[in-house]
């Protein structure tokens, strides 16, 4: 059974010295949801050049592609997807009610493994960009 | 008692498929972005590439539940941020209908690209 407690204002970010690693994964899981749905609709909204016509489609993926400021875009929207995955999975469990006491441990695990994967895929996200 | 803080309490049908699409889509967004970053590289992407891929009927199918999976996650997610930060009586209505418009706006526009991508039909 769960059960809530009074958080105090997490909306008073002056407070953000005082905060513990549960009160971090609420705020970066909210960030990169609001950059996640955000991304969301501009991919559509860039995917619906294929209903023009599929020459339009290709000069627009290229076009964009070929900027240095996507593909560093792209290496951050990497590591909002990875950390919102991660964080993601560590909340399923805590719904579950599995691994109570590791959630600090189980945030940690996430913000390193996302950091890894983001600085491992650097290359990949920016050959062909200079 | 359970030690933790969750910003829902588990029920209603919101709560249970914000939670089985969450399940979903830590797959499925892997996968996507592993596809089209990693296996195939976006910059070479072409609508050669792209309809060749959305017209396998596995491919097509996953891609447009995906779209509809996402869709709800996040505009669910975001009426649930909204509401954890005090919204209430009209507003919280006209966001509601707000984001219910706009989410089903965008799955419609989605299942047209998808559409205009594919051989299938």
């Amino acid at each position: 059974m769960s059960q809530s407690y009074d958080r105090g204002l997490i909306e008073d970010f002056g407070r953000w010295q005082e905060f513990s690693a549960g009160m971090w994964a609420w705020i970066f899981h909210k960030f990169t949801g609001w950059v996640l749905i955000g991304y969301l609709f501009t991919h559509i909204a860039v995917l619906s050049t294929s209903t023009v016509d599929g020459a339009t489609y290709t000069m627009t993926l290229q076009s964009l592609e070929s900027l240095l400021v996507v593909r560093i875009l792209e290496v951050g929207l990497l590591a909002v997807a990875v950390f919102h995955i991660l964080n993601g999975v560590r909340l399923l469990f805590v719904d579950l009610g599995v691994g109570l006491e590791s959630q600090d441990k189980a945030f940690y695990a996430a913000l390193i493994v996302s950091a890894a994967i983001t600085v491992a895929s650097i290359p990949t996200f920016l050959v062909g960009a200079f | 008692m359970a030690d933790y803080y969750s910003s829902f309490e588990p029920k209603g049908t919101r709560w249970l498929l914000q939670r089985l699409t969450a399940a979903f889509l830590v797959v499925v967004l892997a996968y996507h972005f592993m596809l089209l970053h990693f296996v195939n590289h976006a910059a070479e992407v072409t609508i050669a590439g792209t309809t060749a891929r959305m017209s396998q009927v596995g491919y097509f199918i996953t891609m447009v539940s995906f779209l509809v999976a996402g869709t709800f996650h996040g505009v669910n997610g975001v009426y649930n941020a909204l509401v954890n930060q005090g919204l209430e009586g009209t507003p919280k209505t006209a966001v509601k209908w707000l984001l219910a418009v706009a989410g089903v706006m965008l799955v419609v526009q989605g299942i047209r690209v998808a559409i205009a991508m594919t051989n299938l039909i």
